[in-house]
């Protein structure tokens, strides 16, 4: 096994092909990482919104226990 | 028998559970073989005797393809489960399964026409296999729209279920393309029942991209199921304490 290019602006080239591949390279790292981050940026932001209820429904029943 | 295994495996709790535990390892696996395959196919694979440079993206276009048609697989899998034996969690993963789906049916039309330019000569022909695979695309777009196109949760459900499981057809459609009609797309390079058309050395950075989509792939579909399951399960006990251990605003709540 050895590397094909003789240095990195040939494999920028990829000989004449570098367009390509690279478009194609770029494409599918954001795609990956898009299905990475997103679900886990929704996972915090849905965990907090439900810490949140938790917590004023707690208050609330804070609240209902000392005014009986 | 006992199906005691099988209905825990329907349990949200317990698929929230194992993947907290199971997936920090399944991610790492999953980046080490796509930096490994990616390296080796654009540097180190030998290059293709006609299509030059431009046939390194097969190690991106073939495992995108694979999973989008695998995934459309376990959509719909998944679809007639929760149909059957109405099991929440699958639902969950059948949902959960369309934008993945979608999007690497989108990345695998998006390599294959910056593929088919320096070798076809153009983006896009309307031949069967690329056609076919735009149908699937749309049949993913389909499924996530009806779950939102209904105010019934449970409803929604259904209608995608039964959606993903008529669009099946298209899946065998899509394999025999290239032998059903005459086009453009080559014939498959791997086949189950014989040996790969293609030198080893170019087949084995391939195989490590694909094994790396299969990891990448279950990766997304637990963080994106994970985020269902705790949606749809805000009400009862445990999500509520999950949040409150993991949040720091019911601290304020208890001043």
């Amino acid at each position: 096994m050895k590397f094909q290019f003789q240095d990195v602006s040939q494999m920028l080239n990829m000989g004449g092909h570098g367009f390509y591949v690279w478009s194609a390279v770029v494409v599918t790292l954001m795609i990956i990482i898009g299905l990475i981050v997103r679900p886990l940026r929704q996972h915090r932001i849905i965990l907090n919104q439900i810490a949140q209820d938790v917590a004023r429904e707690k208050l609330r029943k804070r609240a209902v226990g000392e005014s009986n | 028998m006992n199906w005691a295994w099988f209905y825990r495996l329907g349990s949200p709790l317990w698929f929230y559970q194992m993947t907290t535990r199971w997936l920090p390892w399944l991610s790492l696996l999953a980046f080490v073989l796509l930096s490994a395959g990616l390296i080796w196919g654009l540097g180190f694979a030998p290059q293709d005797a006609r299509q030059g440079n431009s046939f390194r993206i097969i190690y991106l276009h073939v495992p995108a393809s694979f999973l989008a048609l695998a995934g459309y697989f376990l959509m719909a899998a998944a679809g007639a489960i929760g149909l059957i034996w109405r099991i929440k969690l699958s639902y969950m993963v059948m949902k959960s399964a369309a934008p993945i789906g979608a999007a690497l049916t989108f990345l695998a039309l998006f390599t294959g026409a910056v593929w088919g330019k320096p070798t076809w000569g153009s983006y896009w022909v309307w031949d069967a296999r690329i056609t076919s695979m735009l149908i699937l695309l749309f049949l993913y777009f389909g499924v996530l729209a009806l779950q939102y196109a209904f105010d019934n949760e449970e409803a929604g459900n259904k209608a995608s279920a039964v959606l993903a499981l008529v669009g099946t057809v298209n899946i065998p459609i899509i394999y025999k393309s290239v032998d059903w009609w005459f086009t453009l797309h080559q014939p498959s390079t791997i086949k189950l029942t014989s040996a790969p058309s293609m030198h080893p050395d170019m087949f084995q950075p391939l195989l490590v991209m694909i094994l790396g989509f299969y990891c990448f792939y279950f990766v997304s579909l637990c963080l994106f199921t994970r985020v269902e399951i705790l949606r749809r399960e805000r009400k009862t006990a445990w999500v509520g304490e999950l949040a409150a251990r993991s949040s720091n605003v019911v601290e304020e709540g208890k001043q």
